[in-house]
């Protein structure tokens, strides 16, 4: 039989190629829109979303100023810069503090809030990877293998969305002391795979069925490729759009829990414990200080859920428009 | 030359444990038949349908409902029928895509029904299957190599060089150009991709295809290219084909024999000149009468079926066409067809059908009902 | 009085009082991410008032956005109605009517029928609410009235039972019964004009059959106009009098139903005919429209079928092809074979595609290979 397919394909047959070659078509009239990989079409796509580049913009501003800012200006919780005057307040913003001082131990809020980035990117971003690792894992299995696993799975995923996030921290900050910022990406992240598994298992469950997922069974394709060839791919577009948005929300949910005292310890700021020991002296006066921060956490937040939102128009795959 | 999966040095055959089986020939296979290429026997597929907080199963859908035909080498069987016959399901069920619930499918001779998927896959070269959405069946995210390609893999040519000019003479077999290996699938035309996925089947080398309705997705100019290749291929390549179709029309020229198929069940079973000309069965009657006919010279007052198709989760007693069947009225609505179910007979050569009446079907009784009938009747979809 | 008007009336003044819909030189542009579609480029008919004609096309022919053009149903932009454009429904000029005095036609005395029924009922309504909503919209009725007016609908479209029906919902019933209330729907307001568009579409072969019979003798019991759009020549031949064929945003070839499947004028026509099997092609290969419809970025220069034409010369490459009389009165196609020019090419043309049905006819003799054929 291939032996008749090579055969066919060398020889005798090059009358026959060319014969339906033509009847395929002549080439320069054919639907030959640019040759773009899906990568390509995304970006183009995305491009077209104003709002999405503008979030793009910012969010890639924080991140060079996470990373770069605290070598430029690093913060030592240990250095007070006026040890003279402990309970001074606040003294707004200057052209030497452009972003103002603290009250308390005068500190720059502006480097404050550098330095703070590095721990807010870090939470969201690094809670979301683990979000992310977990909701895949589960949810493939989940999706993939059905039956009891599926359900005991799914049934586990009940129970950690019925788990309050807020008293875990709880808990957790008296067992292994507070405010410490490896706990406090674990803990977020274990809360974050839930959607993540249920969207992975419900894309997983309906990629299954698609026809071509049943073209690669037909020829012998074996699980494993099937599962990281075929569907996997395929679930990766809303699996990126949920992430953005699980970003958003841990970056909020940090400044939440440190603003009320159980998040991460002041020597490492964060743009929520910034705020949260700003509150005292709000009624001073002193709006420079819980300002900055919080507009940071705002136009991080917009930011990602923008993109997010140009990722899903980017992604999606029904139209080239 | 070097097969595919040459390094087990084995042929399909002896790579499988399946034992042979002895099949009697099904009722309406030709009498002067050879041994068929595919065999099945009493074939069920029946879907459970779950539900409720404890999802126990509530009802059952009966797609594939005990099946009997065999499949000669180098012919065409087509199975024609409207969505939700079942007819689908069974291309799927013949390739173990989907598991049979009960019934035996012999492919050359060997009982595949019980193999694992793994003692399958050296079988997976001979039988390959064609797809109906030309959108759907191809993966968006990977270049055309690697969708050809991947059967190759799979049943073990691991050499990448070897593939890739394996996936460029399939390409070019199937009239797209060599040098397409590098796209993607959305950067064809409807009709190229439903080329790239033949080109995937035949890469393998197989003896069997089903067509699961190859054409449908297409528009009419595109659609008579691809039926004249898979006419092309068939001839150059000694393909059979299991080609499963709803248009009567394409049916009729391209097929040797076809099963008509109502809620799971054959209705009548023969060689199109017969079951075309010599319709046995009302349902098949209807079928016929329900084509547009494009020539306005040829147009016909037709006769038209009252209500849908009822669900295949709860198929009629007896006849499972009784609830819609013109001749049973026309006979004053026998008991026996609501009784009793139907078994396919006999009734010519290689000619086969599933009705108590059939020998009441005329000419005339056919033009006495489409003149009878109004519009009005039509939509009656309880039982009447 | 032909529904194709071989002249169209003067730009900008109502057609004659008899004709219903009157489209001019209509020109709908989309603006997309790669560049403007032409998707409809030019086209022109018109519909007597209770006179029926058939749009037939493949995908991206355009056939649809007409339809959609002239129901004011596209969404600008990314839609563009080029200007120059016209249509005129039962007097008065549509395309440049305020939208609020153009939702007070649609649904009323021009309604749709679409492919799809399940996405065009609302779910969360019964099929009697949704029906004498739209009555009591447009006929300024009593809400009982209009409910009435809704079973009596359901009746006339041969729904058993319509009392018990009228109150259930679009989900409650099967895919034939939905597609019959789009139809009672679509007849409530006794619209002058009924567009379907792929009404069958979705249906399987014997509800198909049934929805059909159905249109055919609603059109002739009510008396209103229906433009029927399909890529099925089958379901034109069965239910229209008068066919335009549409190819890449044109219509290329228009006459009544036996003119056009009988003895197509237009190359195009010819292949899809020629293209379509039949039984008595059995054993041979098909006639084949050799090629893809050209990409709407990159339209051949003058005749948009030119690359994919049998009988295709210079001058096809030249100059654009109009709709030209041809030997059958009424009967227009666009192609330089029924201009004077192309005169000497006619015969032959014409032979072709004869000898291609005919041989069809005869059988096997079709069964010729390739090379043989280009010789002929």
């Amino acid at each position: 039989m291939t032996e008749q397919l090579r055969a066919a394909t060398t020889e005798p047959a090059s009358q026959e190629v060319e014969r339906r070659a033509d009847e395929a078509g002549p080439v320069d009239y054919e639907v030959q829109l640019e040759s773009l990989n899906q990568w390509q079409l995304a970006w183009r796509k995305f491009r077209k979303h104003h709002l999405a580049l503008i979030g793009l913009g910012i969010l890639l501003v924080f991140v060079v100023v996470a990373i770069v800012g605290p070598i430029v200006s690093p913060f030592v919780f240990n250095e007070i810069p006026k040890p003279d005057k402990l309970v001074g307040a606040g003294r707004p913003p200057s052209l030497a503090h452009p972003f103002g001082e603290t009250g308390g131990l005068q500190r720059d809020v502006l480097q404050l809030v550098i330095n703070g980035a590095r721990t807010s990117l870090l939470i969201g971003f690094s809670s979301m990877a683990i979000g992310v690792i977990i909701g895949t894992i589960v949810g493939s299995i989940s999706g993939y293998v059905g039956g009891f696993v599926d359900n005991v799975l799914m049934r586990i995923v009940d129970v950690m969305l019925s788990l309050p996030l807020l008293f875990v921290i709880l808990v957790a900050s008296q067992f292994f002391g507070n405010g410490n910022v490896i706990l406090i990406i674990i803990i977020f992240g274990v809360f974050s795979w839930m959607g993540i598994a249920r969207l992975v298992r419900s894309l997983f469950l309906s990629i299954r069925e698609r026809e071509f997922v049943e073209a690669a069974k037909a020829v012998g394709v074996r699980d494993r490729r099937i599962i990281f060839r075929h569907i996997l791919p395929n679930a990766f577009s809303p699996i990126v759009v949920s992430a953005s948005l699980i970003v958003a929300g841990n970056i909020i949910g940090e400044a939440f829990v440190s603003f009320l005292g159980f998040g991460v310890n002041p020597i490492y700021p964060t743009w929520g414990n910034i705020l949260s020991n700003a509150l005292t002296f709000i009624p001073q006066g002193n709006w420079w200080w819980p300002l900055f921060p919080g507009l940071a956490i705002i136009m991080t937040v917009l930011a990602v859920n923008f993109i997010g939102d140009g990722l899903r128009d980017a992604l999606d795959p029904r139209s080239r428009a | 030359m070097t097969d595919v999966g040459a390094p087990s040095g084995s042929t399909a055959a002896a790579a499988t444990p399946a034992p042979a089986v002895d099949v009697t020939p099904a009722v309406g296979t030709p009498p002067d038949a050879a041994e068929p290429l595919l065999a099945i026997r009493g074939l069920k597929k029946h879907f459970p349908i779950v539900g409720g907080l404890l999802r126990r199963q509530i009802a059952t859908v009966y797609a594939v409902d005990g099946i009997d035909f065999d499949i000669m080498p180098g012919e065409i069987f087509s199975l024609v029928g409207e969505s939700g016959c079942g007819k689908t399901t069974l291309g799927r069920t013949l390739l173990r895509l989907v598991e049979p619930t009960a019934g035996r499918i012999a492919f050359q001779g060997h009982d595949i029904t019980d193999i694992s998927q793994n003692d399958l896959r050296p079988l997976r070269r001979k039988m390959q299957i064609i797809f109906q959405d030309p959108f759907g069946s191809l993966n968006p995210r990977m270049p055309v190599s690697d969708i050809i390609g991947e059967g190759l893999l799979a049943q073990g040519m691991s050499d990448r060089k070897e593939r890739d000019k394996k996936v460029e003479d399939s390409l070019e077999t199937v009239g797209l150009r060599r040098d397409y290996t590098r796209r993607y699938p959305h950067e064809f035309s409807g009709g190229q991709r439903q080329r790239i996925g033949i080109a995937r089947a035949l890469a393998l080398g197989p003896d069997f295809v089903v067509c699961d309705e190859p054409v449908s997705a297409l528009d009419v100019s595109i659609q008579s290219q691809v039926l004249n290749l898979l006419l092309d291929l068939r001839r150059e390549f000694n393909l059979t084909y299991l080609f499963i179709s709803h248009n009567l029309s394409v049916v009729q020229y391209f097929s040797d024999r076809v099963g008509v198929m109502y809620l799971g069940k054959i209705a009548e079973l023969g060689s199109v000149e017969e079951l075309y000309r010599n319709p046995r069965h009302p349902y098949t009657v209807a079928l016929l009468s329900a084509i547009p006919e494009a020539d306005p010279r040829r147009r016909k007052k037709r006769l038209v079926l009252k209500g849908d198709v009822p669900s295949p989760a709860a198929p009629p007693s007896g006849c499972r066409f009784h609830t819609r069947c013109w001749l049973r009225e026309q006979l004053g609505n026998p008991e026996r067809c609501v009784t009793e179910e139907p078994q396919l007979r006999t009734v010519g050569t290689a000619h086969a059908t599933a009705c108590h009446f059939a020998e009441e079907i005329s000419q005339e009784s056919v033009e006495t009902v489409a003149a009878k009938q109004s519009v009005v009747d039509t939509a009656v979809a309880e039982p009447a | 009085m032909t529904e194709v008007i071989d002249t169209p009336g003067q730009r900008g003044a109502p057609p004659a009082r008899d004709v219903l819909l009157d489209v001019r030189n209509m020109r709908t542009y989309f603006h997309v991410l790669d560049g403007v579609v032409p998707a409809v480029d030019g086209v022109s008919f018109s519909l007597g008032r209770g006179k029926t004609l058939g749009i037939v096309g493949e995908s991206g022919s355009g056939k649809s956005v007409t339809a959609l053009t002239v129901m004011r149903l596209l969404d600008i932009p990314p839609a563009e109605i080029v200007p120059g454009s016209e249509v005129w429904f039962d007097g008065q000029e549509i395309l440049s009517m305020p939208i609020d005095s153009m939702r007070k036609i649609r649904g009323n005395d021009m309604a749709m029928i679409f492919q799809e029924p399940l996405t065009s009922l609302n779910p969360v309504f019964t099929i009697g609410d949704q029906i004498a909503e739209q009555v009591v919209l447009h006929k300024k009725v009593k809400y009982k009235v209009a409910w009435d007016r809704a079973i009596e609908a359901l009746t006339m479209v041969g729904i058993p039972s319509p009392e018990r029906r009228v109150k259930q919902y679009p989900h409650e019933m099967s895919g034939g019964m939905r597609q019959r209330v789009m139809i009672a729907m679509a007849l409530s307001c006794e619209p002058k004009l009924l567009i379907a568009d792929e009404p069958t579409t979705a249906l399987d072969v014997t509800i198909q059959a049934q929805i059909l019979e159905l249109l055919k003798s609603i059109q002739q019991r009510t008396g209103s106009a229906l433009m029927l759009i399909t890529h099925d020549l089958g379901v034109v031949a069965e239910v229209v009098d008068h066919v335009a064929v549409m190819y890449a945003g044109q219509i290329v070839e228009e006459g009544t139903v036996e003119q056009v499947l009988v003895s197509p004028r237009a190359p195009y026509t010819m292949g899809l005919i020629e293209s379509i099997p039949t039984v008595e092609k059995r054993g041979g290969r098909l006639q084949v429209i050799k090629g893809v419809v050209p990409s709407p970025f990159n339209l051949p220069p003058a005749c948009r079928f030119e690359p994919r034409c049998p009988y295709a010369w210079d001058l096809c490459r030249q100059v654009p092809p109009e709709l030209y009389a041809t030997d059958h009165a009424g009967q227009r196609a666009r192609c330089h074979l029924h201009t004077p020019a192309g005169e000497p090419r006619r015969g032959p043309a014409l032979e072709a595609h004869e000898e291609a049905m005919r041989v069809g006819r005869g059988g096997r003799r079709n069964a010729m290979t390739m090379d043989e054929r280009r010789q002929a």
